[in-house]
């Protein structure tokens, strides 16, 4: 292992982690507002948007990131809808997430007694204060661990950005290999990159769901 | 003869194609404590789930002190605050504390200053004998002290008239006595309640006027002691015997 | 209408080119699948035995395959064994060890996860109607275990077809390299074919996966 080379290529891998890490947050904060909208709108069971919404889950979960992000970076220009590459990655992102978003959400409140619901009802409260001070916060509560898997899973699924031209992680290392044939070191710094970024949220995500599991509100 | 808080005329109830209530009429006065007894299944929870609007209705109507209570009408929320209901599994909600179960409904929806309320909902606390678990969490109580909890979350709003639905039907047997305590209690401060029960020494001791719900209607209907000793009909009568065990073989002492 | 580039599908044998594609990744995922549910049986059912070695190698397995993406492991498998080993892998061979070891995890893990989630009780009823080890296993446990075995393993399955698509990205020519062949090659006489024949792929994965993650779903509800 070349240590003089790696400190020479360290901030060419500093940018690109970067990279991964603010299209990866960006797509995931939009995939988890798309998620709340379209659980909602299943939970509220309105009328033509409930359909819709059922559409778009299967279509984002039946197909994989790099044919949707090829669609919408090589295809969708020819109809006029162009995007750089990171506006690219990171609606491709969305779309993606957005319907495991939905699911892990629309479950969390599925689990939510629907007499609960009733029991809030019966109190006075309106639908809207209901959903919010009652179902919204048990609801949480349930989809944690699930969001939370939806996180590092999207976070991972980032590593394809590189097919759309983005210089993240995947795009440097293949670029240092194929010009310098440094495979070795390039490796390395890979898993090391990626290991920086997933491991924290990984333990995050384990330390979570275990708080979650073995105590519930009041212990 | 006191004023009808509820009344409920020509009221017919029906899931998919099966009734569940047909054309049945009731007023409840105020101050009035009515008992609903009957078989499994004849009707009593849903009763009481329409009078909420928890379950649309397929004819007639009810009005409380002359206010229609109806799916779609946009007061909905507001009449049922002057309703309070208490449920078989008291369905706390166990993400607030029984403190803050209790206060929700009257800061939100009637804008009731915190400290007010506070004050209020620690007294009846104190009341049921609950006022050290203000700050407890739900799952650390045990059964018989959440269905408390849950009458004071309902009395905090100050509703017209309460409704019981087989509060003590999920307690251990050794917890019934301490929530059927609490509402004896509310029926001699006067409170309008309809209680849905399968306790019938209860029944008998609580109630001003017993009904008999089967097959769909109000079978009978008669002050308890009528009721429990000279039933007049024939269900009436099946349906107590149904709480007296016999042994025939049995030498008699 | 605008020109969608649709017709470039139709035109000489473009299509049955991209199904042909469609079936170099589906078979990669296909041998991988087999391979994963063999072994992964094997080692769950092993691992299912608390405080086993296997139980340990399982998870320390999962653990690794887990927190890389997916798309770096077929990186260290295609660059790393020419480096390591001077194997010269080709993308196809890479890919379809990498997804074994990748769903033998998991279908162990799911193995695993399905023996243990019966509870005790049913074992012990079972004896104490006087079954024989053997039988309840092959009686209570099994019926019970692959009922919420089958349709996890169809997600997996699924998963994997999806995530086949990466190994365009290690050289193999598959249905998204055929594509962009294709739109090279008619880039005069159609200039759009890029919208019409990524829209096709888009379709041909939905069609390939939406009737399994559908047959999981309708499993799932019909053995609850």
């Amino acid at each position: 292992m070349d240590w003089a080379y790696i400190e020479s290529v360290l901030p060419l891998y500093g940018k690109a982690a970067w990279l991964t890490l603010r299209t990866g947050t960006a797509g995931i904060l939009l995939a988890a507002l798309t998620g709340l909208l379209c659980a909602a709108a299943i939970h509220w069971r309105i009328p033509v948007l409930r359909k819709i919404t059922a559409a778009y889950v299967e279509l984002s979960r039946n197909t994989p990131l790099l044919v949707q992000l090829f669609f919408i970076y090589y295809g969708l220009p020819k109809i006029g809808i162009k995007t750089d590459p990171e506006a690219c990655g990171i609606i491709g992102l969305a779309f993606l997430g957005g319907g495991y978003m939905t699911e892990a959400f629309r479950s969390g409140v599925e689990a939510v007694d629907r007499i609960q619901e009733e029991s809030a009802l019966s109190l006075g409260l309106t639908r809207f204060q209901t959903f919010l001070h009652v179902i919204l916060p048990q609801a949480a509560a349930i989809s944690a661990p699930a969001f939370m898997a939806n996180v590092i899973f999207l976070m991972k699924e980032t590593s394809v950005f590189s097919a759309v031209s983005l210089m993240d992680l995947m795009f440097t290392a293949k670029d240092q290999i194929g010009l310098y044939y440094r495979t070795t070191e390039s490796l390395f710094l890979l898993v090391g990159a990626y290991l920086l970024i997933l491991l924290p949220l990984s333990l995050l995500g384990t330390f979570w769901e275990r708080r979650l599991r073995h105590a519930g509100f009041g212990t | 003869m006191a004023e009808a808080v509820l009344s409920i005329s020509h009221l017919t109830k029906r899931f998919d194609d099966q009734t569940i209530l047909e054309d049945l009429s009731l007023e409840v006065r105020e101050g009035e404590v009515v008992v609903i007894v009957g078989s499994s299944g004849c009707g009593k929870s849903t009763l009481l789930r329409c009078i909420n609007a928890l379950e649309d209705i397929q004819g007639g109507e009810i009005r409380l002190r002359g206010d229609l209570i109806s799916h779609n009408r946009k007061n909905l929320p507001e009449l049922r605050q002057k309703i309070g209901m208490v449920f078989q599994n008291y369905e706390l909600f166990p993400h607030l504390t029984v403190l803050e179960n209790i206060l929700l409904a009257p800061v939100k929806t009637q804008k009731r200053s915190r400290q007010n309320v506070r004050e209020e909902a620690l007294a009846l606390l104190e009341r049921v004998g609950l006022k050290e678990k203000a700050d407890s969490w739900p799952r650390q109580l045990s059964g018989g002290q959440k269905q408390r909890v849950a009458i004071v979350r309902a009395l905090i709003m100050h509703p017209e008239i309460l409704l019981f639905d087989e509060v003590t039907a999920a307690l251990d047997p050794e917890m019934v006595r301490e929530v059927l305590d609490v509402i004896v209690n509310l029926a001699d401060q006067g409170k309008t309640m309809i209680i849905v029960t399968h306790e019938m020494s209860f029944a008998r001791a609580v109630a001003d006027r017993i009904i008999l719900l089967e097959d769909r209607r109000i079978l009978e209907e008669s002050d308890p002691e009528t009721f429990f000793t000279a039933p007049k009909t024939e269900q009436a009568k099946k349906f107590l015997r149904t709480f007296e065990f016999n042994r025939k073989n049995k030498a008699e002492a | 209408m605008p020109d969608l580039g649709l017709e470039v599908l139709w035109k000489g044998k473009n299509f049955v080119r991209l199904l042909g594609g469609l079936w170099v990744a589906l078979r990669i995922s296909l041998i991988a699948a087999g391979i994963s549910v063999v072994l992964g049986i094997l080692l769950g059912v092993a691992a299912s035995r608390k405080r086993s070695v296997s139980s340990v190698v399982l998870r320390v397995w999962l653990g690794i395959i887990h927190i890389m993406p997916q798309m770096v492991l077929l990186f260290l498998m295609y660059f790393g064994t020419t480096r390591l080993f001077s194997w010269n892998l080709s993308g196809e061979v890479a890919a379809v060890i990498v997804f074994s070891l990748w769903g033998t995890a998991e279908m162990g893990d799911l193995v695993r996860g399905a023996v243990s989630s019966i509870p005790a009780i049913q074992r012990e009823s079972a004896e104490a109607l006087g079954l024989k080890p053997a039988q309840v296993y092959r009686w209570i446990i099994l019926p019970q275990a692959v009922r919420r075995l089958i349709p996890q393993s169809i997600n997996l399955i699924t998963r994997m077809i999806k995530t086949t698509s990466l190994v365009t990205l290690i050289g193999v020519v598959e249905i998204l390299k055929v594509a962009q062949q294709i739109i090279e090659a008619n880039r005069k006489a159609s200039p759009n074919a890029a919208f019409g024949v990524y829209l096709a792929i888009f379709v041909m994965y939905y069609l390939a996966c939406r009737p399994l993650s559908l047959a999981a779903k309708k499993l799932e509800k019909h053995w609850r």
